[in-house]
């Protein structure tokens, strides 16, 4: 712990309870029917390479979304535009409306910084810092001044509890964070996600590097978050698809949605023949 | 013979040749090592660390003016050399892909290959020449020019080194990009850059040649950056060609100094190595 937590006192460390609560939207108007993420004809190329191609559909809030397809189909790309990590690729670009609460996130006044805290990510392998757990965690309420120094070992709590890493974890929080297990250090990174108190949560095959005891720990937690956040899950496995979401979409190679409808309808009764010949294991 | 043995023989063999090589690698710095201690340890007391130079011919004396020198020479080349070095080899790691990038790294490896002579000469043309005096600023200039190849190429490829998950990572909290650099990039590699620095004071350090023209040595204390100093491998290079033997002892009992200074520099830089926290391994 060191000279990082000495974050001055803003306006919003000064509120009374410390709180993990996923922030309310800016954009409240709609009340929440409204969905979290709305995509119109949304189009992304890598240089001459088109990997998205015109897509449009809603994420609900307050829900599991999945999207599934087979490798190169553009599912990652799309994730990884909805919190614009695609800027760290040269020679990108993007068509199309892309509006996330509210804020389109290609608009030109867009705050990247204020929507990346928003909109949290957890990454295909665990990567956390080379620092102590509880610094992790720390990270970023106090680089964001969201919490004042004397709550934050009430948040590094409360967040590691939402990310049901805290009974394991509580009694050496100073220990550095590369000595916990794969599926620990990915609940980590979950917990350090949930301290800017995001209302969209982005998981990029969270479970792919992980044995299957840890992958059915972070669905559950999938599972108790969906409560509060809205989550967008990009998986490779469709058990794991149809087990944990709410909503399925399929994309297909050429960055082409084939079809995006209720979990249950995708997989038991899909629309499109493409869908079908890939949940039942025809080609992929 | 089987084939087993065969095996066991070869691999025996091997190993025997490659023992041969790190004992011949190792030989020649034990034999120095050996040398300096026989020769310049029992010169060395702490008048030598205390004292100045007594008149030639007399006995007795130290060589404080040129520890004082290399520890100034040094610092101050450092002072300009690391953050330069530091600042430079950052832009290439961020930007690897700019001219500017290109040109510098394909520069400071031109640089790292130059003859410290040459650095000398070049020192002496630009500050000393103007000046119409030698100084130990122009050392100073001198020794930074060498040093900034060498803390840039090192702070690079340490960046490079830190997994680009850990940049997504904090980009993904929502961190600035100068924040990223600092607080993720940086900080994780940090043990690594001191360790290089550390190494790069030590070889500097240990350069005669560029001092000989810039620095040029002086028999007295002296603190004025702008007049000439003495430095320790002056005082070796003087004494040792200096026709008293009281002299040759004093250059034996310096060099075992310079060894000494480096020595500790070095063990320095392990301790820094020795993190807390180690870096992901992906």
């Amino acid at each position: 712990m060191s000279t990082m937590l000495d974050a001055p006192p803003t306006a919003r460390t000064l509120a009374p309870r410390i709180t993990v609560e996923p922030r309310q939207p800016v954009w409240r108007s709609a009340g929440n029917d409204e969905p979290a993420i709305e995509v119109r004809d949304f189009s992304f190329w890598y240089g001459d390479v088109q990997a998205l191609q015109g897509v449009s559909f809603t994420v609900p809030r307050r829900a599991v979304t999945a999207l599934i397809g087979p490798s190169g189909c553009g599912k990652s790309t799309f994730l990884r535009s909805v919190n614009r990590m695609n800027d760290l690729i040269p020679e990108t670009r993007a068509s199309g409306d892309l509006i996330v609460e509210g804020t389109s996130v290609y608009g030109s006044g867009i705050d990247l910084v204020a929507h990346r805290q928003r909109v949290g990510m957890v990454f295909q392998r665990p990567n956390p810092f080379p620092k102590s757990i509880f610094d992790n965690v720390a990270y970023g309420p106090v680089l964001n001044a969201l919490c004042a120094k004397r709550d934050l070992p009430e948040l590094v709590e409360q967040c590691l509890r939402r990310a049901a890493l805290w009974d394991e974890v509580s009694d050496r929080l100073d220990e550095p964070a590369t000595g916990l297990s794969g599926g620990q250090q990915q609940r980590l990174c979950i917990a350090r996600a949930l301290g800017n108190r995001p209302t969209v949560l982005l998981m990029d095959e969270p479970c792919s590097a992980l044995d299957p005891i840890a992958t059915q720990k972070i669905e559950e937690l999938i599972f108790e978050l969906k409560r509060e956040y809205t989550i967008v899950i990009v998986t490779h496995n469709m058990q794991q698809a149809a087990r944990v979401s709410d909503t399925t979409g399929f994309f297909d190679r050429g960055g082409v949605l084939v079809e995006l409808g209720e979990t249950h309808q995708i997989f038991t009764n899909p629309r499109q023949e493409r869908t079908e010949a890939y949940i039942t294991g025809r080609f992929g | 013979m089987n084939r087993r043995t065969v095996r066991r023989v070869k691999s025996n063999v091997m190993v025997g040749i490659m023992m041969a090589a790190v004992i011949v690698a190792v030989l020649p710095l034990l034999f120095i090592l050996a040398s300096l201690l026989l020769r310049g340890a029992s010169s060395l007391s702490l008048a030598f660390f205390t004292h100045l130079p007594a008149p030639a011919g007399e006995s007795g004396g130290g060589v404080l003016h040129a520890i004082v020198g290399t520890l100034i020479i040094v610092g101050m080349a450092s002072l300009a050399g690391i953050p330069i070095g530091a600042g430079a080899g950052v832009y290439c790691a961020e930007y690897p892909g700019s001219r500017l990038s290109l040109v510098t790294r394909f520069v400071s490896d031109v640089m790292n290959g130059t003859p410290s002579i040459v650095v000398g000469v070049f020192a002496w043309t630009i500050i000393v020449a103007p000046q119409h005096h030698y100084s130990a600023l122009a050392g100073s200039a001198a020794l930074a020019i060498l040093m900034i190849p060498m803390v840039m190429r090192t702070t690079e490829e340490l960046l490079k080194l830190v997994p680009n998950s850990l940049r997504e990572a904090a980009l993904a909290l929502g961190y600035a990009r100068w924040r990223t650099t600092l607080s993720v990039m940086l900080r994780t590699a940090l043990p690594g850059i001191v360790t290089g620095t550390l190494l790069a004071i030590a070889r500097i350090a240990g350069e005669t040649a560029p001092l000989l023209f810039t620095a040029l040595g002086n028999q007295y204390l002296s603190f004025r950056p702008n007049a000439p100093m003495a430095a320790l491998p002056l005082v070796v290079f003087t004494y040792s060609i200096g026709p008293y033997e009281e002299w040759h002892r004093f250059a034996w009992a310096a060099a075992l100094v310079l060894i000494l200074v480096v020595l500790v520099l070095s063990i320095a830089a392990r301790f820094a190595t020795r993190q807390r926290f180690g870096a992901t391994r992906d």
